[in-house]
């Protein structure tokens, strides 16, 4: 915030970086002056190269990013893993409009997933056999992002009147409506409008001047798509970025940290929280044109709840309020996701998280040394100790073994038959640990760790793997509920100062 | 005429869970102001926990326990399970974001149910789990009843009609008679000025949860006496309950007891005379309309925030 000295009459806009070692300024905010000392965080080298990184322009990142993903399909040929990128990308533009309303705008959408669909199925009747409309990419692209927008508008109207808990109430059944009505779509009022649960079908892909973009060569993903949802990408990112560095953005900012104030100072909060609605919906439905058209088939249940949490978690994982740390968020999130199918993956997955952990705890030290010897101590104990009693007790090797899978049936003990009551309650009992080892402190804590982590191996082997699929929305919602208890700003997100 | 009487019953019954339901969203809302969406699932989990004891005991087809006892035993395990549920989300996803914005504890919440409903799935299964209550004691609780004008209304539905109208009189007298209820009540009111005059908040905050919760899986018991549970009905369900809470006025004790059977009688008879499909449109439109025309509600007091 640049102000006026008052001596000189000149104005100074270097504040931040002057107040910290001149203590408070005379005619500057001091809180606002001492923004920088707050987020200077680390000590020693990794300040300095942290500093350094953060003092780098927002634009020399976004060209880094875009080089990097476009280099990427020359060393990457597979086709599964371009279209985990494509996904990716999709996942990453509906972070960033979600990061309008929620980020910047504060109004908690709970029927985002809601906004995706129309884009979606809006692409789906302009070009498909549906309505026999074929319209040209050119064409239907801008009708779709002003669908979402209107959409977005029209169900942000019951906002205006509403505070933060029921906004998230109102929009969360505008998703089941949405989801009600396209399930019952085939027989709205005796006219078929979204064929029901069956969706649409075929739905053309791309087509620039008349040349369509197939999706698939032969069986493997056409990485044109990957570049085309990588130019969307950059376009919204700096569309958002400049929508946020004008007045706009600084009036969301206002609206966000304290709607009372911004409205006594003049600011058009019904309208800006409108506005905040409209550009989350239009990102959602740009987004679904891009889904339609690789999807080729838009069935209305996927765009349900469990989408809607995955958003939430790479937005709050990434930091909400920052657009790089939504994009990392969601840049971690889904290939999670999509690796947490595959239960080789899942498990290396699971030691990487561990390990991971116990370092970003301890850090490297004693007490890390102490309870990883303790923790393969343990396990190779209770390994030999179970296999002595029954050899049946350790054969088990979970599903698909992989490399780590070789080296982990030695030290984790995996029934080959779990008896019935042992999935519930080893995994209540994992559940009730963890909770109770976040009361404890000491000594004692660090020698339950080993116990319990050992445990968790043991569910995590025998109970998770088996089945991906609850397992991975079981891993997205506890990582939401820790993420909010312990970190809500995420990882780029800023430490937000509740002004009482 | 005998459609409307039907009707009415399903109303009634329908109407006496999602009471329940709206109610332990009320309590929670009163004290905390918040939102407590893994309501819904502590709900489901009460309708599995109450299972599980039925199976423990023998099961509808062969009981080791006399009919009455063997309801009231599932009943009550179910309320004890649910409310060690509630005290557990309570002091793990709530309590640390106490002072935290208000969208934190939402978005945990959030993250707390879609966990329980999932965790669900992966410990039991999605398949959905029957009572089975015909083949208790040979459908002694469906064949016998009373009858109005043409209509028989089976024993099953008077119980989990009384039964549900017991708990909230309990749960009433509770809250006004007793003076924890008093605290809740002043907790509500105005939380620094209930600490300051000595109130143990947290437990005050605890012992909401604990009945919340407790009735949250009586609810789950008495719904899964007669549609069979699974692990994806609590949102659903949810969802109602809490629109009933709304509708009645969040905050109202009354208030989610009238919204509630509101609910049940709107749900009724919207599959009666319009059509199935429809009913769930019906109840999200009706909140819908409610927080845009009325969003203090049909018993509450429109809020007013001093500044």
């Amino acid at each position: 915030m640049s102000g006026v000295d008052e001596h000189s009459g000149e104005t100074r806009e270097d504040a931040p970086e002057a107040a910290p070692t001149a203590g408070p300024a005379i005619g500057k905010d001091e809180w606002v002056a001492r923004h920088g000392e707050r987020r200077a965080a680390r000590a020693g080298r990794l300040g300095v190269v942290e500093a350094r990184l953060r003092a780098a322009p927002w634009w020399a990142w976004l060209t880094l990013f875009t080089g990097l993903v476009a280099l990427m399909p020359v060393g990457v040929e597979s086709g599964y893993w371009r279209r985990v990128s494509f996904d990716t990308a999709l996942l990453v533009l509906l972070a960033l409009g979600l990061n309008v309303v929620v980020g910047w705008g504060g109004l908690l959408d709970l029927g985002y997933v809601a906004f995706y669909g129309v884009g979606a199925f809006a692409y789906a009747f302009l070009a498909s056999d549906k309505y026999d409309l074929h319209l040209s990419t050119i064409l239907v692209i801008p009708a779709v992002v002003v669908v979402g927008a209107v959409a977005g508008f029209l169900i942000g109207l019951p906002s205006r009147r509403l505070l933060g808990d029921y906004l998230a109430i109102v929009t969360l059944f505008f998703l089941q409506i949405f989801l009600t009505v396209t399930t019952n779509g085939d027989n709205l009022f005796g006219h078929n409008v979204t064929n029901g649960p069956n969706g649409i079908l075929n739905v053309d892909p791309f087509s620039f001047a008349g040349h369509d973009l197939p999706v698939a060569h032969g069986g493997v993903f056409n990485v044109a798509y990957v570049y085309v949802a990588l130019g969307i990408f950059v376009l919204v990112y700096v569309a958002l970025r400049l929508v946020n560095q004008s007045r706009t953005g600084r009036a969301w900012r206002s609206l966000r940290e304290d709607p009372l104030a911004a409205e006594v100072m003049g600011m058009p909060v019904n309208w800006l929280k409108l506005m905040s609605f409209a550009f989350g919906a239009a990102v959602a439905a740009l987004t679904g044109t891009l889904f339609a058209a690789v999807n080729a088939d838009v069935f209305n249940l996927s765009f349900s709840f469990p989408l809607l949490i995955t958003v939430y978690t790479a937005v709050i994982l990434g930091g909400s309020g920052s657009q790089a740390g939504v994009v990392l968020g969601a840049m971690l999130i889904w290939p999670l996701q999509e690796r947490l199918r595959e239960p080789a993956d899942s498990r290396v997955l699971f030691y990487a998280f561990v390990l991971l952990g116990l370092l970003a705890v301890f850090r490297l030290s004693l007490r890390l040394a102490l309870v990883i010897g303790g923790l393969l101590a343990f396990g190779f104990a209770a390994h030999a100790v179970a296999q002595a009693i029954d050899p049946a007790w350790v054969a088990g090797v979970g599903e698909g073994p992989g490399r780590a899978g070789d080296w982990a049936s030695h030290w984790v003990v995996v029934p080959t038959h779990l008896a019935a009551w042992m999935p519930p309650v080893t995994y209540i009992l994992l559940i009730a640990s963890v909770l109770v080892l976040t009361l404890l402190r000491g000594w004692v804590r660090l020698v339950l760790l080993v116990p319990v982590l050992y445990l968790a191996a043991f569910v995590w082997e025998s109970v998770m793997l088996a089945q991906p699929e609850p397992t991975r929305y079981i891993v997205l919602g506890a990582l939401l509920v820790a993420l909010m208890v312990i970190r809500p700003n995420g990882l780029l997100g800023e430490k937000r100062v509740e002004i009482v | 005429m005998d459609t409307f009487i039907q009707l009415t019953v399903n109303g009634l019954t329908l109407g006496s869970v999602y009471a329940l339901i709206a109610l332990g969203y009320t309590l929670v809302y009163g004290i905390l102001k918040l939102l407590n969406f893994a309501h819904g699932d502590v709900f489901m989990v009460g309708s599995f926990i109450g299972f599980g004891t039925l199976q423990a005991l023998g099961g509808a087809t062969d009981p080791v326990l006399p009919v009455w006892l063997l309801l009231v035993t599932v009943t009550a395990a179910a309320m004890a399970g649910c409310a060690l549920l509630g005290v557990a989300i309570e002091r793990f996803a709530y309590r640390p974001l106490r002072d935290a914005p208000r969208i934190a504890p939402l978005i945990s919440a959030l993250g707390v149910s879609f966990f329980l409903a999932n965790s669900m799935q992966l410990l039991f299964g999605a398949r959905q789990r029957d009572y089975d209550i015909f083949s208790l004691s040979n459908g002694v609780l469906y064949l016998k009843g009373i009858d109005i004008g043409n209509v028989k209304v089976p024993l099953l539905r008077i119980i989990v009609i009384a039964a549900a109208f017991v708990l909230m009189v309990v749960l009433w007298l509770l809250v006004t008679r007793t003076r924890t209820g008093k605290a809740m009540r002043a907790t509500s009111f105005d939380r620094e000025a209930a600490a300051m005059m000595g109130i143990d908040i947290d437990r005050v905050i605890v012992f909401t949860f604990v009945l919340g919760s407790a009735l949250a899986g009586a609810a789950g018991v008495m719904y899964a006496l007669r549609v069979p549970t699974s692990a994806s009905i609590g949102f659903l369900v949810g969802l109602k309950g809490f629109t009933a809470a709304v509708i009645g006025g969040i905050g109202s004790i009354p208030g989610a007891m009238a919204g509630g059977l509101a609910l049940g009688f709107a749900e009724a008879y919207t599959q009666g005379y319009v059509s199935t499909r429809w009913s769930d449109l019906v109840v999200f439109s009706v909140l819908i309309l409610f927080m845009l025309f009325r969003p203090q509600g049909l018993l509450g007091k429109p809020d007013i925030r001093k500044v």
